[in-house]
């Protein structure tokens, strides 16, 4: 097993679920809950490829995954902030439309053939670095790297600008927010929107870089729950989010990996003589993201840090606020 | 420049009520004009219309001579009116400084915060307002969250700052520097309009006294040409007298029995320090104090909603402290909490299921593991009738039941068993006249029949006038229990000092 | 309480909006219906897209497909027997306001468990049928009730969020199965089990069919009877048992819930195990009704859809027979037109419709000229 393999491809399956959850929190931290996040990123996956499978732009593709995961985010604010359904629920169902959508337009995407995909960069001086170089600067996907970028811009905005002081305030405290002069429903309508474009870009991510093609519901395979759990792991903190993601992603990756080679650490590697053992392997993850969650509540709890307050409460004006 | 606010014949109504009549206010340039009546007498309803939150149906109102339509806080502040209100409007989260620029349009994009932290700490000084700029509100005490708020309109450039009952919140010490503050700002050209229902307060702070009742405005005094006793009988519209008919009977055996008790509260700070109390058979026990003294948390021991460190809580013979809320139901406990909405009923059930929650584990209600529907009905219907609980049906839910309905729905369900023990927490806050009053009247009932009652309010005038002993509680300890004639001495506790003084003096003679 | 008002520039008409007071007894199910029918409506433009040249010829083909013929309305039912099921268990689970999103996993575990009894084996081959089927129910129940109690104790101890959790938990109970589907069961390297011995089949009418004719093709199976039955139990314990009222009560205000002395953190684990024990039944019906052995797609994401039944239910037990048939149907529907998305598509359509119509049942609107 070559650990700088598996991290490298750990770092671009990673940015997957870092655009997802980065998006999510931004989501999250206006007070709204979008559990459509599968969905979303299912419609950006399938929109970028057809984009690019018929006008051969992957640019274009990245702009329409953006836009309709964008405006499916919409429909999810709209009927969470101005009808005030419930949020899971709303979540849900924006699931449905959103795999229902991309399964029918996707429908034939499947045997497109070779197209073109987003560019791979080596960076040339970070790449000389020892041992962080080979894994995170040397030819991997554009995305990859506005992905370094993207978690600590967004917590920058988060903590040191005038808009993300007003998103902290409406997820907060919305009604401190509004008699202040701050406009609750344009924000939360505002990083709904934008949490879906970053879901977009995620699924962007997976069918124009990742492992390209378009592979019906399976191109996900379930990657927005778990975006879904980071965000919660990542207690809201984008650059918390952006670990998360990195360290999941190499764990995925090292889980497959695991299986091949006939030695492990000097013994007979088990899973490769049992290969019904890899089940147990996959399951890995899942469970891990459920210890970290229990440990992560805890200090949560210690260190009173904690969801956004008004998450998933519908605002309305004129009622007492929380 | 005659006037800084004007308000000329507001009338302003909500269904039913008529919450102003006809109102006349002014304030002068530089005084401090308190705004004083009793809950309910629209106080906080006309300073909401110069706030821009509520509009008037009629009347006038004019901003240094100029007249105005003020339609929205915003509004309000454009014209230099601005409000604190009761219920702190600040996100937790972020600190004093970005609770200030919130919604302004400077900063525009990069907060840049270590310079709007030294601006802000310019304010602080100019005003003699102390809080740390880079403090998030979540660390702050409620007086120094005052301040935030307070800090909030100078910013955005107020002179005129209304303030909607500020000491309620504030410890003793706390109110005197808020009055400090208050001065220095007048001496600087600001103009305050002081909300209260305290007399005493009033008298210390205000130039000037516009009394509301029911509505109207009834007196207009200058506060060093009036006395309290004055000012009271205006205030209620009848001589103040402080006493109600009593029982003359003699209180029975201790039904209630705290006993050193000590506990934290949410934050893992102490709470309460030792408190010791008895309440006896057909006693109405008062515990007087400033909020967050411990009394909630004091409540919450005593219903097993809470565990204490230390210490028990017994009702007869049973303990309960440490177990769980069932064993105090089961002692024969009632419990009227403070949050009507948020704890003592559940909102989106019918009246039918909020007064059954305590007596569905019992007959007739409970008929082995099913609850009786028929039963329950009965069971409802007759404390709707018995209490007067006005709604459309059982089947009605409560979250659309008005305030004093609700608590009349809360009583009625703890009352009904002829509880050993009642624990009833601030049971008139918000109610209008006549609910209090049917409040008041049940608990008297309720000590006739022999229950012992601990009785939890900031109303002393309720305290007084309903309790046989008071005891008042500081920074959660007992500073001391006295009846109707030592009622002097209640203010002086609620500051932390103890009572009677004998302890205090022994040692000192020790000490010579 | 205050009515809003909405002004709209240009527009000489304002809209209001005031909260109800109450609901009239007809107006749930009118806003329902109309928000369907809308849906459908509106489906038929994205069908259009889809290239579905004649939207509404498509519909009335597939309605007399499925409606036409006792096999359609069989084939309904059948569909709609595991989605009564797990819609019942998520409307346990959310009258506490717990949101289980892992009826999935727990009707994978129900199913697993169900078939362990007949592969083991626990219950020997030969075993007749009343000793096999209450056996698998059994199980079925335990296995799910067990995956039910991991987010439950983990909610009610530690207080972890319990939509994570069992979220987590559906994809270890697939790579669980799949670890007995592919490895220790597998029937020749497939990914499957062997089939059931016929005692553990739950049986079906068209098994009847030597002795009644018209049975012939109708797969309804005993499944379907444990629907209703559950759902009378289930409204029995949440409407009409103490413990039930606890629930409510602690699904509507949790503070309240203690204040009334109830034992809350018991009745989250209970609550859970109970929603989980009926998904894992579900699971149980599905492969002992229709595919009668274990494999790896039994569930066309069942789980999730009950969690939208239970909620469009308004997690009334009886509605949730009504809204799985329309939910069946819908499926059904979908696999008529032959494409996999179109039936998941049009659903989505018709949540949202009714998700927003409920607007109209908390809300009066009024428009007036200004």
């Amino acid at each position: 097993m070559d650990w700088i393999v598996i991290l490298h491809a750990g770092i671009a399956s990673g940015t997957v679920l870092l655009y997802a959850t980065v998006g999510e929190v931004l989501t999250e931290r206006s007070g709204i809950l979008n559990l459509g996040v599968e969905g979303m990123m299912l419609m950006g996956a399938m929109g970028a490829y057809w984009m690019v499978v018929n006008y051969g732009n992957p640019w274009l593709g990245l702009l329409v995954a953006m836009l309709l995961a964008g405006l499916l985010a919409l429909l999810h604010g709209l009927v969470s902030i101005h009808l005030q359904a419930d949020q899971v629920v709303s979540g849900l169902s924006l699931t449905f439309l959103a795999t229902g959508l991309s399964l029918v337009f996707g429908e034939g995407l499947s045997k497109a053939g070779a197209v073109a995909l987003l560019p791979r960069i080596t960076i040339p001086l970070l790449s000389q670095i020892p041992l962080i170089g080979p894994i995170m600067f040397t030819n991997q996907s554009i995305m990859v790297y506005l992905g370094y970028l993207l978690a600590p811009a967004v917590w920058y905005f988060i903590n040191y600008t005038r808009p993300g002081m007003h998103l902290k305030a409406v997820g907060e405290y919305p009604a401190a927010a509004d008699t202040m002069g701050v406009n609750v429903y344009r924000v939360r309508y505002q990083y709904t929107f934008i949490g879906g474009m970053l879901a977009g870009l995620a699924g962007a991510t997976i069918s124009l870089a990742v492992s390209p093609g378009w592979f019906s519901h399976l191109t996900t395979s379930g990657q927005g729950w778990i975006a879904i759990g980071l965000t919660i792991f990542a207690q809201w903190d984008p650059l918390r989010a952006a670990g998360g993601s990195f360290a999941f992603g190499a764990l995925r990756r090292l889980i497959l990996d695991l299986q091949g080679p006939t030695t492990l650490l000097g013994l007979r590697n088990p899973f490769f003589y049992n290969p019904y053992w890899g089940f147990f392997l996959k399951m890995i993850p899942y469970a891990f993201t459920i210890v970290v969650l229990a440990v992560g509540s805890r200090e949560a709890v210690r260190k009173r840090l904690g969801a956004p307050a008004a998450l998933g409460i519908p605002y309305q004006r004129g009622q007492r606020g929380l | 420049m005659k006037f800084a606010v004007e308000m000329r014949g507001i009338t302003k109504r909500f269904p039913g009520v008529i919450a102003n009549d006809q109102v006349d206010f002014d304030l002068r340039p530089g005084e401090i004009h308190a705004l004083l009546g009793e809950n309910g007498a629209g106080k906080s309803t006309l300073m909401n219309v110069l706030a821009g939150l509520y509009q008037a149906e009629d009347g006038e109102i004019y901003i240094h001579d100029r007249p105005v339509t003020l339609k929205t806080p915003r509004d309000a502040i454009d014209n230099g009116v601005g409000m604190v209100h009761q219920h702190f409007m600040l996100v937790p989260s972020l600190s004093v400084t970005e609770n200030i620029l919130l919604g302004l349009d400077q900063p525009s994009f990069f907060l840049r915060l270590p310079e709007y932290h030294q601006q802000i700490a310019l304010l602080e000084e100019r005003f003699g307002l102390k809080v740390a700029p880079e403090a998030k509100i979540w660390q702050l005490s409620v007086g120094e969250q005052q301040r935030v708020e307070i800090l909030k309109m100078l910013y955005r450039g107020a002179d005129v700052l209304i303030m909607d009952e500020p000491t309620a919140v504030l410890a003793p010490s706390e109110v005197d520097e808020l009055f400090d503050t208050l001065r220095s700002m007048t001496e600087q050209g600001k103009s305050i309009i002081f909300i209260s229902h305290k007399l005493h307060e009033v008298m210390t702070i205000s130039d000037r006294i516009t009394v509301l009742r029911k509505g109207k405005k009834v007196g207009e005094l200058v506060t060093k040409e009036t006395s309290r006793g004055e000012l009271a009988e205006s205030m209620v519209g009848r001589r103040v007298l402080f006493s109600v008919a009593k029982s003359i009977k003699e209180h029975g055996a201790a039904k209630l029995m705290i006993n050193d008790v000590h506990a934290v509260n949410d934050r893992g700070v102490k709470a309460l320090n030792g408190v010791s109390l008895n309440v006896h058979e057909g006693e109405i026990v008062g515990i007087a104090g400033v909020a967050g003294n411990g009394q909630s948390e004091l409540a919450e021991v005593i219903t097993g909603l809470r565990s204490c460190i230390s210490g028990t809580v017994q009702v007869d013979e049973c303990q309960i402290s440490n177990r769980s809320p069932k064993c105090a139901i089961d002692a024969q406990l009632a419990h009227i909490p403070m949050d009507r909405t948020g704890v003592g009923t559940a909102p989106s059930m019918n009246i039918t299921d909020n007064l059954i929650m305590k007596s569905y584990r019992s007959k007739p209600v409970s008929k082995g593991w099913s609850i009786d529907q028929r039963e329950s009905v009965k069971f409802a219907q007759q404390l709707k009738d018995d209490y007067q609980i006005i709604a459309p049906s059982l089947d009605t839910h409560v979250r659309l039941l008005s305030g004093g309905n609700l608590q009349r729905l809360i009583l009625a369900r703890e009352t009904t068993s002829d509880p050993q023990v009642l624990l009833a927490v601030h049971p008139t806050r918000g109610l209008d006249v006549g609910a209090i009053e049917g409040v008041h009247r049940l608990l008297l009932e309720q000590r006739d029949a022999g229950a012992a009652i601990l009785l939890v309010s900031e109303e002393l005038d309720e305290l007084l006038s309903l309790c046989d002993r008071v005891a008042v509680i500081y920074e959660g300890e007992i500073m001391g229990i006295v009846d109707e004639s030592e009622a002097d001495q209640i203010g002086l506790m609620m500051t932390g000092q103890r009572y009677p003084l004998e302890d205090i003096f022994s040692e000192g003679l020790d000490a010579s | 309480m205050q009515a809003e008002s909405v002004k709209r520039r240009g527009i000489p008409v304002r809209i209001f909006t005031e909260p109800r007071i109450d609901v009239p007894k007809w107006l749930p199910i009118t806003v329902s219906v109309g928000a369907i029918v809308l849906a459908l409506l509106a489906s038929t433009l994205v069908l259009r897209f889809a290239g579905e040249s004649h939207p509404f010829r498509a519909y009335s083909s597939i309605a007399k497909e499925l409606f036409g013929s006792w096999g359609g309305i069989s084939d309904i039912l059948v569909q709609a027997t595991p989605l009564i099921l797990v819609g019942l268990a998520c409307s346990v689970a959310f009258s506490m306001r717990l949101w289980n999103i892992g009826a999935e996993g727990q009707f994978f575990i129900g199913a697993f468990a169900a078939s362990a009894i007949v592969l083991t084996p626990i219950v020997p081959p030969d075993a007749p049928r009343w000793v096999f089927l209450p056996v698998m129910l059994l199980a079925g129940f335990i296995g799910g009730a067990l995956w039910g109690f991991v987010p439950g104790f983990l909610k009610a101890k530690f207080n972890i969020n319990e939509v994570i959790t069992t979220l987590m938990l559906n994809y270890i109970a697939v790579e669980w199965n799949n670890y007995f589907i592919f490895g220790v069961w597998s029937e020749g390297g497939f990914q499957m089990s062997p089939r059931f011995p016929k005692a553990a089949w739950l049986p079906r009418l068209a098994d009847y069919a030597r002795e009644i004719p018209q049975f012939s093709g109708i797969t309804i199976h005993l499944g379907l009877l444990i629907g209703p039955i559950a759902a009378i139990i289930v409204w029995y314990i949440i409407y009409r048992s103490r413990w039930g009222y606890e629930i409510r009560l602690a699904g509507d205000n949790p503070k309240a819930a203690r204040y009334a002395g109830t034992p809350i953190v018991r009745n989250i684990i209970l609550a859970m195990m109970l929603s989980g024990g009926l998904a894992g039944i579900a699971g149980m019906a599905q492969i002992g009704g229709v595919v009668r052995r274990l494999q790896g797609s039994i569930s066309p994401g069942y789980g999730f859809t009950g969690i939208i039944i239970a909620w469009l239910a308004k997690l009334n037990p009886f509605v949730v027979i009504i809204v799985s048939i329309l939910f069946g149907t819908l499926t059904l529907a979908g696999r008529e037109i032959g494409r996999a998305g179109l039936s998941m598509l049009i659903q989505g359509i018709i949540l949202f419709a009714l998700i927003a119509s409920e607007f109209l049942l908390r809300y009066r609107v009024r428009i007036e000229r200004v």
